[in-house]
């Protein structure tokens, strides 16, 4: 038994706990299909009859798809498990409570990047070239670490009941794919609208991935890798911070 | 940590608002001692041991177990714990739960899996390995935690309330592998409602009751420590003035059938909500002892109590002395007793004692 439980022992905790999390709450038939369906048939729904090249909506759609995903299960896992008495249980495991927040955004951050796999081969199916794969792929990667942290962070009140925390998330994921570029790119937008646009942090990832796929970013890469960077480190503190102080309450 | 002790708390206190749910508690628990820790409904047991194991945060005090402070990694790394309700993950299968709380404890696999296949048929669930949890019944389950509890091979093992609400033959499945480990050496505490489980398992129990310790001693000390009072219950053909038996020899209370029912219902109110005896007895007439301290039945009880009646309890210290007396009596006045039961102080007299003294204080 090698027990140190330095950085290196919590991590691959951390994993155990994720692959619990993917088997338990991710690999259900339902959830997949609604993951993939319902961000295609918004999409759809927003783009059929507009005169859309294919490099234009990739991205966005690659965008909404990685943001409901890496978003759609997280919000829930910590309330369920409160609620099944098994958080208790995980608690009593010589865990951090920081580990376990990790391992559920580690099994949120695999769901969304496997996931968005599927928008990206149909892509390159379709004949889309990417000018930059290594940043391309580091921005999927990025952008689902940072998209699963915010799922997490939806579930710090101490709300038990997983409808009442999917009404929280839902709330703010709906307005976020439509103030973040997807739809319609940065540069079309008044001055308010791209304000808003910049407290998104899909924003900055549609906004690389128009930059990789159509060669056509509204900000500098640099700028939207950082802030990306920035949002993620941010909803990892926050998360880990507010669970540690709503969690007495929790269970 | 002082040499052989498992578990040392020291002035142990949560708050929870307004409430003290347990209140500055100290006790030790010996290296390979199975401590029993008992207390009615809401007395603090569970909030204690949930401080123990790390889920909730002390307010003042401290504790530790094996050494470490109680929540630490290492003293977690260390222990092994049956919650009171059942958590394992029902969409797993119970040889998955167990994997799982290897990977948990970073069981080395090969040990894991040989562990695990030894313990699931020790307690009856190998055939039923690769079924979710979800299809377990409520015994299954519990016999499943237990496992999980010990796939680590914990040092010491918390157990909370491991057989309540469960089959005689789960129940009596979850004690012989408690006798077992307590043979191996593990340090357990288990806490229970059920009194004879404590008697028969417990090196040394505690009473907890309002957040507070109320006794700290062996099962066999704690049942005389209110004296060696033997309980009689009898019943006779014809009613009987019990002022007239109370007059017997060797008699230092009487109960009469009305306040054996009422000092029933008020224990069971007050200090034993949920206590049952194993098979599902409950708290039955003529089963629960009656000895309060002052050796004076409460008054909403002596109130309105007729004074004859064909069903008695008495208490003596003299048992001989009131047996024969009874014999007489009986004779004398052309009696048949129809029963005649004898039985010394038990654990659970100490516990109703303890408990309703410290509810009275209160």
């Amino acid at each position: 038994m090698k027990s140190d439980f330095g950085i290196i022992d919590q991590t691959i905790r951390a994993l155990t706990i994720a692959r619990k999390s993917i088997r338990i709450f991710y690999v259900k038939g339902p959830v997949i299909i609604f993951g993939l369906l319902f961000p295609i048939f918004l999409f759809l729904s927003f783009t059929i009859g507009r005169n859309m090249t294919l490099d234009f909506m990739l991205p966005g759609f690659l965008g909404m798809i990685l943001f409901f995903t890496a978003t759609s299960i997280s919000p829930v896992v910590v309330p369920w498990e409160a609620q099944a008495r098994t958080l208790e249980r995980l608690m009593s495991c010589p865990v951090r409570l920081e580990t376990i927040i990790i391992g559920d955004v580690f099994a949120s951050f695999a769901f969304g990047t496997a996931i968005s796999l599927v928008p990206i081969i149909i892509g390159f199916a379709l004949g889309i070239t990417v000018s930059s794969p290594v940043l391309f792929a580091f921005a999927v990667i990025l952008a689902a670490l940072c998209f699963a942290s915010l799922g997490n962070v939806f579930s710090i009140p101490p709300i038990n009941i997983p409808a009442t925390v999917n009404m929280i998330a839902a709330a703010v994921r709906f307005p976020v794919i439509f103030i973040s570029g997807i739809f319609i790119p940065l540069d079309q937008l008044p001055r308010w609208g791209q304000a808003i646009a910049y407290i998104s942090p899909l924003t900055y990832f549609t906004d690389i991935a128009r930059s990789c796929i159509q060669g056509r970013g509204h900000l500098p890469l640099a700028i939207d890798f950082t802030v990306l960077i920035a949002f993620t480190a941010l909803f990892l503190v926050v998360a880990m911070k507010m669970h540690r102080r709503t969690m007495p309450r929790r269970i | 940590m002082r040499n052989g002790l498992a578990i040392e708390v020291k002035g142990l206190t949560k708050r929870y608002g307004e409430i003290l749910a347990v209140d500055h508690i100290s006790f030790e628990v010996k290296k390979g001692e199975l401590f029993g820790f008992l207390g009615p409904n809401g007395a603090g047991k569970t909030t204690t041991i949930r401080m123990l194991i790390g889920v909730i945060k002390e307010d003042d005090g401290e504790a530790s177990v094996m050494g470490y402070p109680a929540g630490s990694l290492r003293a977690k790394q260390l222990s092994g714990v049956v919650p009171e309700m059942a958590n394992a993950y029902i969409d797993l299968s119970g040889w998955d739960n167990l994997m799982l709380m290897a990977e948990l404890y970073r069981t080395p696999s090969t040990d894991a899996k040989e562990r695990a296949k030894a313990l699931l048929r020790e307690l009856g669930l190998y055939e039923k390995k690769d079924s979710k949890t979800s299809t377990y019944s409520m015994g299954m389950r519990k016999r499943l935690l237990l496992a999980m509890a010990l796939i680590n091979d914990p040092q010491i093992l918390f157990l909370d309330e491991p057989t309540s609400g469960l089959d005689v033959q789960s129940a009596r499945a979850i004690r012989a592998m408690l006798r077992n480990l307590r043979k191996e050496g593990k340090t357990i505490m288990l806490t229970t409602h059920n009194m004879d489980e404590a008697a028969e398992l417990a090196d040394r129990v505690a009473i907890i009751n309002h957040g507070k310790l109320a006794a700290v001693d062996t099962p066999d000390n704690l049942s005389i420590t209110g004296g060696r009072v033997y309980l009689i219950d009898l019943s006779f053909d014809k009613p009987v003035r019990s002022e007239v038996l109370a007059k017997l020899p060797g008699v230092s209370r009487l109960e009469t059938a009305q306040a054996i029912e009422a000092a029933d219902r008020l224990r069971a109110q007050m200090a034993m909500a949920g206590v049952s005896r194993p098979g599902g007895m409950g708290v039955g007439k003529g089963q629960v002892p009656a000895q309060p301290a002052d050796g004076q039945l409460p008054t909403d009880i002596s109130k309105g109590e007729k004074p004859e009646g064909n069903r008695f309890r008495l208490y003596t210290e003299d048992t001989t002395q009131l047996v024969n007396a009874l014999v007489d009596f009986s004779r004398t006045n052309s009696l048949a007793m129809n029963i005649l039961n004898v039985r010394p102080p038990s654990l659970e007299d100490a516990f109703v004692r303890l408990t309703e003294e410290k509810s009275r204080e209160k």
